[in-house]
């Protein structure tokens, strides 16, 4: 056991745990909080392997502005109905069903792929895989506004196109009111 | 310049001769965060006094004056008087959720705190991209003073809560920008680079001039309005809140609350200094050598407290002279003047830096 390996098993049974709080709790505003954990231990993840980028957009996006809407629009809609409603049990033999055949289908790819036995061979890690100057700010820059092969400037505009639409209809709806 | 890293070198090299390296490290981190955490009293009570004073002095009154020398011991009881209160358990709210918000508002303005640069090699968080972490992290408080409005059970804190998330979700635009602004001048997102190449070109304020300036003054204005203080204190306007998100909160939990109010304040003035005024670097004037060789002799935390408190007696002086404004008109401040004005100022000095017109 190095330190890697200590920190891994803390957070992801953080993130085990905060998810069944998520799922299994009765008040809406409370998923919300436990949805945080989990988000926030899913970055600690991504900073455990290095990739501090990910790891803080992971924050801003999630924690910072996902949750944050959630909570606000739970504020803003919910009076006294803050109880989540009880399933009926149609709903829970879906969802079971429905959980259960992403499992199969999450088992199926590790076994065809044979990740086990190359996990296995490749040992615990010792250090951070994206530390060092391959995932530096400057890299993801360049790769974002490049045309060239591997670059991703069409994606890049793609979604900037995509938010420029969402804030006009965003307009169009608060000015209707 | 005094290098602290050596320091932190030597006491890696001593743990790591008695103990194996995973304990090397937890040993350290346990000491960083003890570190991190004194400084984080110690900073809030002399803020605290400050405050006070300063507050004191704009009004024509002398402040604490009755405990201790100049009343310099009144913050002490203050705080032991917040320690020994009693924290009171509300009836028909969500008490988890009630004790949880503080801590969440401290552990944002902590992790936040610990990005600052006290010293050349003194900076516990260090990431290739620090400001983006900083404004990340930053966001986290928010959460915490939404879920203290909501579970306080009290419409007066609902109120503050909505108010506080409306304001500071806005106001992290203009920071965002503005510091958006200065990293395309500096061309790197590290603090400790951002420091370290303003101690060898100047001063960011004096390298980018006209859009620094504007940028360090839109910064100041959006900061006061993202710690909840000055003219934009609506969330815990008293005369018609009674006190906003934290009316229910007693002991030390309004304590904690108060700590992260004053420490978000030296917080947001210790990125003011690093970013605009050179963080740890002294002031050197090109053609001067001999006075440059003397600020040089002065260390760098001492240049970095004095430019952080610089800046923090300019938000408590921006606090005491004007009027609560209304919300609507904090609001119309950020979107309809501040955005726009940090958007064309964004452009006049990615301009300035393609052509060359800084220092």
């Amino acid at each position: 056991m190095n330190s890697q390996n200590i920190m891994f098993v803390i957070l992801a049974t953080f993130i085990v745990l905060s998810s069944l709080a998520t799922v299994l709790t009765k008040s809406i505003i409370r998923a919300a909080t436990y949805l945080l954990f989990v988000l926030l231990g899913t970055a600690g993840l991504y900073f455990l392997m290095g990739y501090t980028f990910l790891g803080a957009v992971q924050i801003m996006v999630y924690a910072g502005g996902i949750i944050v809407l959630y909570v606000f629009s739970i504020l803003l809609t919910s009076g006294s109905q803050e109880k989540l409603s009880k399933n009926s049990i149609v709903k829970v033999l879906g969802s079971a069903a429905l959980s259960l055949v992403g499992f199969a289908v999450f088992l199926f790819m590790l076994f065809k792929q044979n990740l086990f036995a190359r996990v296995a061979a490749l040992g615990a890690p010792t250090e951070p895989a994206g530390a060092g100057t391959q995932n530096s700010i400057h890299e993801i820059g360049n790769a974002l506004l490049s045309s060239a092969n591997g670059g991703y400037l069409l994606p890049f505009e793609a979604v900037s196109v995509l938010l420029l639409a969402c804030i006009v209809a965003g307009l169009l709806i608060a000015r209707k009111y | 310049m005094f290098d602290f890293s050596e320091i932190s070198k030597w006491l890696h090299g001593l743990l790591t001769g008695v103990m194996p390296e995973w304990a090397a490290i937890l040993t350290e981190s346990v000491l960083v965060a003890l570190a991190i955490i004194t400084l984080y009293a110690v900073f809030a009570i002399v803020l605290i006094y400050m405050e006070r004073k300063v507050c004191a002095f704009f009004q024509c009154r002398l402040g604490p004056m009755r405990v201790g020398p100049w009343g310099t011991l009144q913050v002490f009881s203050d705080v032991f008087k917040m320690l020994t209160k009693e924290i009171i358990n509300l009836r028909k709210t969500d008490m988890f959720l009630h004790n949880l918000a503080p801590f969440l508002v401290v552990m944002a303005s902590m992790v936040t705190f610990a990005c600052l640069p006290w010293n050349k090699g003194a900076q516990i968080i260090d990431f290739n991209i620090g400001v983006f972490f900083f404004l990340a992290v930053s966001g986290i408080g928010v959460v915490g003073i939404l879920l203290a409005g909501w579970s306080s059970n009290n419409k007066y804190s609902l109120i503050g809560a909505m108010r506080s998330g409306a304001q500071i979700i806005s106001y992290e635009l203009s920071i965002g920008m503005t510091m958006l602004t200065m990293i395309c001048l500096t061309g790197t997102m590290s603090f400790s680079e951002i420091c370290e190449q303003q101690s060898v070109e100047g001063w960011n304020i004096f390298r980018g001039h006209i859009p620094a300036v504007l940028a360090f003054i839109i910064y100041l204005v959006a900061g006061n309005a993202e710690c909840n203080r000055g003219p934009f204190d609506l969330p815990e306007s008293e005369s018609e809140l009674t006190a906003g998100y934290h009316t229910e909160y007693s002991g030390m939990h309004f304590g904690y609350y108060y700590l992260a109010e004053y420490l978000n304040l030296f917080i947001c003035a210790g990125m003011a200094s690093t970013i605009f005024l050179g963080g740890w670097a002294p002031l050197h004037i090109a053609g001067l050598d001999g006075f440059n060789g003397v600020m040089d002799l002065i260390p760098g935390a001492v240049w970095f407290l004095v430019k952080t408190f610089f800046v923090v007696f300019l938000l408590m002086w921006l606090r005491w002279t004007f009027p609560r404004l209304r919300i609507d008109q904090i609001l119309s401040l950020e979107w309809k003047y501040l955005v726009p004005i940090t958007m064309l100022n964004l452009i006049l000095m990615a301009l300035v830096v393609v052509y060359g017109l800084h220092f």
